[in-house]
């Protein structure tokens, strides 16, 4: 009986700690990102092909930060990130790419 | 549209009872080998036009050659049947009188725009783009619009509309009819630009993964909601363009930043090198036929 209590109170914590929510983001979380996203965005800009939606994910999480949401602002940088991420991708397979589609 | 896809090559090998992988891979430094240089002089702008020329007239073998210029209404008869209607009261008719009087204002020094041009500047828009062999890079019509107005100590214009536009707008009203006679001289340099501007042209970009071709060779004649895509073969023949989309005037530097925002894509600076050369391979594509500019567009 007693090990039976144990069990139950064992599994309750696990519970708890399975559904208890993610440690909130903090500032430094947020520059962390940001500063991954601009790199790679500062790449996409060097082969001339920024997307707009990169830039628009990058000022919704500054706009997140300075209200203090760092959870909505770490969650825009990387979004942000990956969508720079995914543009010097296509720059970089278009350089010789865009030889396929040409009229011949 | 044939592309130049790589295939498969089939599992027998030409050469016996060599391995396949070996004779594949034998291929390929054969093939390596044998490429072309991507060195300006293997690039060849007349081969190039023949075969956009000949894609165009192939798809499209009921619309007259010169009719191309005229972008959608040449594609769509009942759009064609609208433009005719508002061409009665043509949209860039303010335009292009407001473009008459800045070209006649001299500037504060005295000179004029005519005075940076061939022939004052008057009948000479078919001409533009062109290779400037001494600053080995391509000039635009708007381009030495402003530059004119720098020598001659004035602050240049926006390029995108407003006065760009309505100058561009005269100076092509003063061309019309008139062959466009693009040159690409004997100089790897120019070129090396034509083939920029291809690449610029057929180049995918921005989220929505378009390029210039996606809509304007492949989806040619096609609508897209409302509108009728234009084909690419004379696409810069009427320009600058009124378009009702803008509700004003709109220069060529104008339409292709709108196309870069809507494939998701950060336009460019209005007269980067990327822009002014896919224009003058446009240009080049669209020899021969006329001047229609200025132009209205839905």
């Amino acid at each position: 009986m007693r090990l039976h209590k144990r069990f139950l109170l064992a599994a309750g914590f696990c519970l708890m700690a399975a559904g208890a929510a993610p440690a909130a983001s903090s500032e430094a979380d947020f520059k962390a990102a940001l500063a991954a996203a601009e790199a790679a965005e500062k790449d996409a800009g060097a082969l001339k092909n920024r997307w707009t939606v990169t830039e628009q994910a990058l000022a919704a999480a500054r706009t997140a930060a300075a209200a203090g949401d760092f959870d909505t602002a770490v969650a825009q940088a990387r979004q942000a990130e990956a969508l720079a991420r995914a543009s010097v991708v296509q720059a970089k397979e278009q350089a010789e790419a865009w030889r396929t589609a040409v009229i011949r | 549209m044939r592309r130049a896809e790589s295939q498969t090559p089939m599992l027998k090998s030409p050469m016996g009872k060599m391995p396949i992988v070996i004779a594949m891979a034998l291929a390929a430094a054969l093939s390596a080998l044998a490429r072309p240089a991507t060195a300006a002089d293997a690039i060849d702008p007349q081969a190039t036009f023949k075969a956009f020329r000949d894609y165009f007239t192939k798809r499209f073998p009921n619309v007259p050659l010169a009719d191309f210029v005229n972008g959608p209404y040449s594609m769509d008869a009942e759009l064609r049947k609208q433009w005719q209607a508002i061409d009665d009261f043509p949209p860039y008719d303010f335009a292009v009188e407001r473009g008459k009087q800045m070209f006649a204002t001299p500037f504060a020094n005295g000179k004029n725009y005519g005075d940076c041009f061939p022939d004052k500047g008057i009948g000479i828009r078919q001409n533009f783009p062109y290779f400037d062999e001494k600053s080995g890079e391509v000039i635009t019509l708007e381009l030495a619009l402003n530059r004119c107005r720098e020598t001659n100590g004035e602050a240049p214009y926006s390029y995108v509309k407003d006065e760009m536009a309505s100058l561009t707008a005269y100076m092509a009203f003063t061309s019309r009819g008139k062959p466009f006679d693009i040159k690409i001289p004997d100089d790897p340099r120019a070129r090396a630009a034509f083939e920029n501007g291809e690449k610029y042209f057929y180049g995918r970009r921005g989220q929505l993964n378009f390029s210039c071709a996606s809509c304007h060779v492949q989806s040619a004649g096609i609508h897209i909601r409302t509108e009728v895509l234009a084909p690419a073969l004379g696409i810069m023949a009427a320009m600058p363009i009124y378009r009702s989309e803008w509700n004003g005037m709109g220069t060529v530097s104008r339409r292709l930043v709108t196309c870069n925002i809507q494939t998701r894509g950060v336009p460019l600076d209005p007269q980067d090198e990327d822009y002014r050369d896919v224009e003058y391979f446009l240009t080049y594509m669209g020899n021969g036929l006329p001047v229609s500019g200025p132009g209205a567009r839905p």
